[in-house]
């Protein structure tokens, strides 16, 4: 039951499977491919956080590494492709439709799939959204090669095969894949997992157009609306800079408030452990770890939060933790940064409010003068 | 109507430990459940049939012991149950996991009705990958709707369903046909405590045991190992972080001294973020 739903342990090293024996159909795949996820219009961030990862794979191997795009005629499709080339693309896909107005499975797995067997890439990168997964187990599954999902680590070994590295467990061991014998090498990764790569200016490159062969008719499933999150900062938690959360230690749900108070004070975003969805003290949107959001925030605090690996999971890639745990030995403390054994309770108060003092204009004048 | 749910019997992860030394997971004692999210699409499923009649049949693979996990989807009302078991399934990944389970569904569809939707949970809770669902949706050719927040109707006679699923930042809502497959989120319905009658049943009840050759499987390349492109190269604890978190230390200070000395401590560290917290008091 490792990583890829399998029964046993995995085998020993040396089995005929774990031999790379490339059939001869496979040869010719070449390059690295990113896939842009675009969605209203909008590049989703870990499209470019792929392309960093993407273009570090393709220099390895000495390929190219280019951006795949998928969307109705317009602006938005052209504005997808020179962002792509901006964060390192040396060329761009592009198919454009219609009928990719809205994400649906059956034209996306279409387009993707054709561009695949076209255009051959030897290794193909989505990310762990719900439309990434979506759609990359349906063309895997199509192509019948490989796919590891919610990598946190990618990289060529010296036979110039993807390792793909993913937790598993929950995250209490990482394994590591490897797709051998068939082509694409197909991955997942989350969004903020992997580090946003610096932008560039002004590089261009080939596109590539090609055609998808369906029509709306064909297509079954008909999008009948879409209601936004709008502005409610939850699809932002990911990509917050300061997060505040809570877990279990706040003890009561009136308490969720000194932390929520604590995150308007310093204009942070604000989460919270997984029993606090369960007790209902807390939308399942705000849930960080396993299977909750994955956040890479400069600043995280945590309050009352043991650190269970679950927790931990989506919170290591943080620039610098905080822990307030009543417990000395509660896990959080080994990967946090900055540590105080205390009650929550009594600190988010006193850190609101002295907060409050440092960081408004009015200390802040007092400061200047 | 027929509905088929797929469900998987996983190690409770809260309990898993992972031996120090050879980096496996120690399962013995290691209670084991109902994936959760599969719990959510047997509701869903259960409900489904309450509303418009026909029977939900429960499909796993796995070994023989994973047998528990059906007898416990029977006890929520569940009306049938197969257990697909085989040493040739050994070291399935996704796409060899896909492979017998819509093998076994179509054999399920050939023996007991063809299934109007086939649910599975969004993912599992120790492979994680989400993407068993689409494999078998992909595999049987049928219409796939995942991350489903909620069923809003479905129309036996018409062949149409509408859902609400979950998207990056908002919620579609989809009119597809039947037969298709759903993969269910977490969340939407509380789940039942069977009846007595149902436990009763369960205790009693036939489970369908299936081998390959009983789930029509002739091709056993595309099973186990041997069919799954992906291998497991090495497994590996999570390194440790070197040093522990420094420690604010607390005798005899109050909330207030405590709290200077953490934003002293956190400015000390990233002196940027000073000008960059938003403030935004009463
Ligand atoms: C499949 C699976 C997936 C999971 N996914 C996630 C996930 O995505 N995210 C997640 O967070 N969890 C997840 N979990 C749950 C995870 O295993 C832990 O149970 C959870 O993170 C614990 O939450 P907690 O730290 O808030 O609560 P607890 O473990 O109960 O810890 C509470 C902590 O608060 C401290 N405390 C108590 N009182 C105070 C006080 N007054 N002041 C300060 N500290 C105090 C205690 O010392 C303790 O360390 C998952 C579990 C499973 C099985």
């Amino acid at each position: 039951m490792l990583s890829t739903n399998r029964e046993s342990p995995p085998p020993a090293a040396g089995r005929a499977a774990m031999k790379k024996e490339l059939p001869d159909q496979f040869k010719d795949h070449r390059h690295v491919w990113v896939f842009m996820e675009l969605e209203r219009d909008q590049v989703h961030p870990v499209s470019f956080e792929l392309l960093g990862e993407g273009r570090k794979l393709a220099d390895k191997l000495g390929v190219q590494l280019a951006g795949v795009v998928l969307g109705p005629p317009g602006e938005a499709t052209w504005f997808a492709i020179a962002e792509a080339f901006a964060y390192g693309a040396d060329l761009a896909y592009l198919v454009e439709a219609p009928l990719l107005a809205d994400y649906r499975n059956e034209p996306f797995t279409k387009a993707l799939t054709d561009l695949v067997t076209n255009y051959k890439p030897e290794i193909l990168l989505l990310g762990a959204t719900t439309l990434g997964r979506d759609l990359a187990g349906s063309v895997a599954t199509t192509l019948l090669t490989g796919l590891t999902a919610d990598c946190t680590e990618l990289d060529v070994d010296a036979d110039g095969s993807l390792a793909a590295t993913r937790p598993t467990f929950g995250g209490s061991l990482l394994c590591t894949i490897y797709t051998l014998n068939c082509r694409p090498q197909m991955a997942t990764v989350r969004p903020r997992v992997m580090a946003m790569p610096p932008r560039g200016n002004n590089k261009i490159g080939r596109v590539i157009q090609h055609k998808v062969s369906m029509i709306e008719e064909e297509i079954v499933t008909k999008v009948l609306g879409f209601l936004s999150d709008g502005q409610s900062a939850t699809a932002n938690l990911a990509y917050a800079d300061v997060v505040v959360a809570g877990g279990l230690g706040l003890g009561a749900v009136e308490n969720v408030k000194l932390m929520k108070k604590l995150a308007r004070t310093i204009g942070a975003d604000y989460g919270c452990s997984r029993p606090l969805v369960q007790k209902g003290w807390m939308p399942a949107d705000r849930q960080i770890g396993q299977t909750g959001k994955t956040i890479r925030p400069k600043l995280y605090i945590a309050a009352g939060i043991s650190g269970a690996i679950q927790h931990r999971v989506g919170v290591e890639g943080a620039d610098l933790i905080l822990a307030i745990n009543t417990d000395p030995n509660a896990p959080i403390f080994d990967f946090a940064h900055l540590g105080v054994v205390t009650d929550a309770i009594r600190l988010l108060p006193s850190l609101t409010e002295l907060f409050t003092h440092r960081l408004s204009p009015h200390s802040r004048d007092k400061l200047a003068n | 109507m027929h509905i088929v749910i797929c469900i998987k019997q996983v190690p409770d992860s809260a309990q898993i430990r992972v031996h120090p030394v050879t980096n496996t997971i120690m399962r013995q004692g290691v209670p084991t459940i109902i994936n959760p999210y599969d719990l959510f699409a047997l509701e869903e499923a259960l409900q489904l049939r309450d509303r418009h009649g026909g029977e939900v049949t429960v499909l796993t693979m796995g070994p023989p012991m994973a047998e528990d996990a059906l007898r416990k989807a029977l006890t929520y009302g569940a009306d049938r149950a197969v257990l697909l078991t085989d040493r040739h399934f050994a070291g399935s990944d996704t796409l060899a996991t896909s492979f017998a389970l819509s093998r076994a569904i179509a054999k399920i569809g050939e023996a007991f009705g063809t299934p109007d939707i086939v649910f599975t949970g969004k993912q599992t809770i120790d492979g994680d990958t989400a993407q068993v669902g689409p494999g078998i949706a992909k595999r049987l050719d049928l219409l796939q709707l995942t991350y489903v927040a909620k069923i809003v109707s479905v129309d036996i006679n018409g062949r149409e369903i509408t859902v609400e699923r979950r998207s990056e930042g908002g919620t579609q809502t989809l009119m597809s046909k039947l037969p298709c497959l759903i993969t269910m989120l977490e969340g939407t319905n509380e789940i039942r405590r069977g009846s007595l009658d149902d436990a009763l049943r369960a205790a009693r009840s036939q489970i369908v045991k299936w081998n390959a050759a009983d789930a029509g499987i002739e091709d056993l390349t595309k099973c186990g190992l041997r069919g799954s492109p992906t291998v497991v190269k090495r497994v590996f604890a999570p390194p440790e972080r070197a040093e522990k978190a420094e420690q604010i230390d607390t005798a005899e200070k109050t909330p207030r001294d405590l709290a200077e000395e953490l934003i002293a401590g956190i400015f000390l560290r990233q002196p940027a973020l000073e000008s960059e917290l938003a403030f935004d008091g009463e």
